[in-house]
């Protein structure tokens, strides 16, 4: 097969699967669905690494730096982000036997 | 001389595979995110994925040819880990949606940016031949999503920041739609002209990055800052997906199917957005709506009068309570609420009281907005219900407080036919047996639509900044 025909049936196929897996996520996990597609979407940063060896002239290599760049803080960023915010998400409590390794709350008093 | 194993780990075959195993990871990780015990675990998976991706890019045979191009990408991570980490560890909780826009604008950036090396070195040898020929059409494809992605981006930052007004700012009429049409017709006929084998990079400049960036601008300055959830989501598919345009002009397995999955996600987002305000995608994006200024002035028009009360009244009507429902809105962000609310449901549920959250799907400024802020302010998120979840409970609900959140309780969007917003999902907080509005003033929602509930006999109204607002209902019922 034509490697044009291989590559699109890998999008068409990527697309089914990206419907399937992101169909399932609650709404409450909407936000850090968000940045974390924002850092999957970085990358595009591997098709500045591809294309470095290979520029001419500063113009050239001064659109990849950027390129590069703006990749390289949506992954950075977008997983570290998310990260971040999955941290906060937290499920009720047992009263009845609490979690050992829970930090004490500084707030549970007032 | 390189070591035979170092020859291996070069080969063609060797780093398909690591691209394989990355998508593979990715796809797993992305999945984690159905529930918020895996989702750590899986957005965790996902970065390792892509760390995959990128070394075993890095590990291609010429990659380090010339020490440039090995302080060309350093200095490119560099940059881009300088602006991200801080970014990452400092941005709180109620700016995440402009967080959001600025990253979906870099990607599609990117793009454009790898669009426009791609398309100087397309002609680099004379003429387009077959493989330029395609590379072309794909990159231009992402040349085009791309600026549209980056700067459509840009303008949506500027009005969740309030750098730019929230209003819709638009042509009159439908100039404005006939002008985006040009735009398009003219970036896609510049498209055609070079595929066609014209070569001009002013063309590509012009007609293909400049018309898209005005595109870009013009689609989202008519839309008004309550429909954002909607624009950040399709403006991160359309990042997603000229990002998979892109892995297909370099015929990059892991950038397809990393670029498909992000350009999935957004659809699915722009749906439900756009059905959660019972509004098609494309009304959304012919924009105007809301900001019609003269609402306030039509409202006291019609002589009704609204119920004010006291932070000590209110404190009295929630501790007598036997379930007490929080309905938050974008209000509760701006005013940094989301603590003072937090402390209030503990007070409340100390006096025995049961509290949930009714949380709109369109409330605030993006998808799962309110989620992360209360998350934020350690609410367990068993406490937030879904709207569909807590629409029956209204009725055996005694009180509902509701902060900083307008249209999506408008109890015309279920009974005004002429209303604009008849129709639209609401959180029904009128069947409530008592209703206690935070507000700030008596002006309208971003829609600019007047309010029913407002002048319910049951309602009442507690006038102030609603993080000090609630912080004294907290202090008065602890009082008690």
């Amino acid at each position: 097969m034509d490697s044009l025909v291989i590559d699109i049936a890998v999008l068409v196929l990527a697309g089914f699967v990206g419907f399937a897996v992101i169909s399932k996520v609650p709404n409450t996990l909407h936000t850090p669905l968000m940045s974390g597609t924002n850092a999957i979407h970085g990358i595009v940063v591997l098709g500045g690494l591809l294309l470095m060896s290979e520029a001419h002239g500063v113009l050239e290599q001064i659109l990849l730096v950027i390129a590069v760049a703006f990749g390289t803080i949506n992954v950075v960023g977008g997983f570290l982000v998310t990260d971040r915010m999955l941290g906060m998400f937290k499920s009720k409590p047992e009263p009845a036997k609490p979690e050992p390794d829970e930090p004490p709350d500084p707030e549970a008093g007032a | 001389m390189p070591l035979a194993g170092t020859v291996f780990l070069q080969t063609t075959n060797f780093i398909d595979a690591c691209y394989i195993v990355a998508f593979g990871l990715m796809i797993y990780g992305m999945s984690g995110l159905t529930g918020p015990r895996t989702a750590v675990r899986g957005n965790q998976t996902a970065a390792v994925g892509m760390a995959v991706a990128v070394i075993a890019t890095l590990l291609r045979k010429g990659e380090f040819h010339g020490s440039a191009t090995v302080w060309l990408i350093l200095a490119g991570v560099v940059i881009g880990t300088a602006i991200g980490v801080p970014a990452a560890r400092n941005v709180r909780m109620t700016a995440m949606p402009q967080m959001v826009a600025l990253f979906n604008g870099v990607g599609g950036g990117a793009v454009a940016l790898i669009a426009w090396v791609e398309y100087r070195h397309a002609f680099a040898h004379g003429g387009l031949n077959q493989w330029a020929l395609r590379v072309m059409i794909f990159e231009l494809f992402g040349a085009i999503v791309g600026s549209i992605s980056f700067w459509g981006s840009g303008i949506a930052f500027g009005k969740l920041q309030e750098i730019i007004p929230g209003r819709p700012i638009k042509l009159p009429g439908r100039a404005q739609s006939l002008l985006n049409l040009a735009l398009l017709v003219i970036a896609l006929g510049s498209a055609v002209v070079l595929c066609a084998g014209t070569h001009s990079q002013l063309l590509f400049i012009v007609g293909i990055l400049v018309v898209s960036a005005l595109l870009g601008n013009m689609l989202v300055l008519p839309i008004g800052g309550a429909d954002m959830p909607v624009v950040i989501s399709l403006l991160n598919a359309f990042t997603g997906l000229s990002a998979a345009a892109t892995g297909v002009a370099l015929s990059n397995p892991v950038m397809i199917v990393a670029g498909m999955i992000v350009g999935a996600s957004g659809t699915i987002l722009t749906d439900q957005m756009a059905k959660a305000m019972n509004r098609s995608v494309p009304a959304i994006i012919a924009g105007g709506f809301g900001g019609a200024v003269a609402a306030p002035a039509a409202a006291s028009a019609t002589g009704q009068t609204v119920r004010a009360t006291s932070a000590a009244d209110v404190a009295i009507q929630l501790s007598y309570a036997r379930q007490v429902v929080v309905a938050p809105g974008y209000g509760m962000a701006v005013a940094q609420a989301q603590h003072a609310v937090r402390e209030l449901e503990r007070a409340l549920e100390a006096k025995g009281v049961e509290v949930k959250y009714a949380i709109h799907p369109v409330a605030g400024r993006m998808p799962g907005h309110m989620n992360v802020l209360l998350a934020e302010a350690d609410v367990p998120y068993d406490l937030l219900r879904e709207m569909d979840d807590i629409n029956p409970e209204f009725s055996r609900t005694d009180v509902t407080l509701v902060i900083g959140a307008n249209d999506v309780t408008n109890p015309a969007a279920k009974n005004e036919p002429g209303s604009p917003i008849y129709g639209m999902p609401i959180l029904e907080v009128d069947r409530s047996a008592a209703v206690i509005v935070l507000k700030r003033s008596m002006a309208s929602g971003f829609a600019g639509i007047d309010n029913p509930l407002f002048y319910d006999p049951k309602t009442s109204l507690l006038f102030g900044d609603a993080k000090a607002s609630v912080s004294e209902i907290t202090a008065e019922v602890q009082a008690l």
